[in-house]
């Protein structure tokens, strides 16, 4: 399964990219993020919420296939 | 029953005072309105150890952040009575001293303006996956936290 991954803000900085497209096997939003961890050990330390297909995600949720959002703490305003 | 459709809130750059102006005077025909209240977001020249900011530059998870913007006004009108609500949010480069969120809310009454008014501009800072650069004046940055 292709997912279409997208990093903002701060992480788009540690991860050097805004968007990459990553195959996984059937997970869970956390299974995704440990191999995110290791490509990338500095998102690790970094506080973020995960949205899927545009709508904020536990870690245990299962991913389906589409868009996962790597959102840093909120600063609007 | 929901029949507003969201509406587009992001403006490129900084919100002019002439766009403010001009949305002020289009409430002129708008006679059962007594009350308006108005919130400017200012971008603040912070020190921060030893430079000072000059911009904020402004990203948004675009999709969730129209989707939020649109929850926050259903919520709004279902917890007051407001005639109407505009919102609008920078996106891009705004410098310090420009205006970067406008918030516009209206009714028959002064009471419910007050309220309304804050409750939206706390939920949009809480809310809508907005993100901004502080830019220095050497062009170092980093990034900003609400408080």
């Amino acid at each position: 399964m292709n997912l279409h991954i997208k990093y903002f803000g701060l992480l788009a900085e540690v991860t050097g990219c805004n968007e990459e497209i990553l195959e996984f096997s059937k997970n869970s939003v956390s299974d995704v993020l440990s191999i995110l961890f290791e490509k990338y050990p500095g998102l690790r330390e970094k506080d973020f919420q995960v949205a899927q297909n545009n709508e904020i995600v536990s870690k245990e949720m299962v991913v389906s296939e589409g868009e996962i959002a790597l959102l840093p703490p909120f600063s609007g305003g | 029953m929901n029949k507003r459709k969201p509406k587009n809130v992001f403006i490129d750059g900084a919100i002019s005072s002439e766009f403010i102006g001009q949305s002020i005077a289009k409430h002129q025909s708008k006679t059962t309105i007594g009350a308006h209240n108005i919130f400017l977001g200012q971008v603040r020249a912070d020190e921060i150890d030893g430079k000072e900011v000059s911009a904020i530059e402004y990203t948004a998870h675009e999709e969730i952040a129209t989707i939020k913007f649109h929850e926050i006004r259903e919520e709004t009108f279902s917890k007051f009575n407001l005639t109407c609500m505009h919102i609008y949010h920078s996106l891009g480069r705004v410098e310090a001293g420009e205006i970067c969120l406008f918030v516009f809310v209206s009714s028959p009454r002064r009471k419910e303006v007050f309220s309304a008014l804050e409750y939206v501009v706390e939920e949009i800072k809480a809310k809508v996956p907005v993100f901004g650069k502080e830019i220095f004046e050497d062009e170092s940055h980093q990034w900003k936290v609400n408080s």
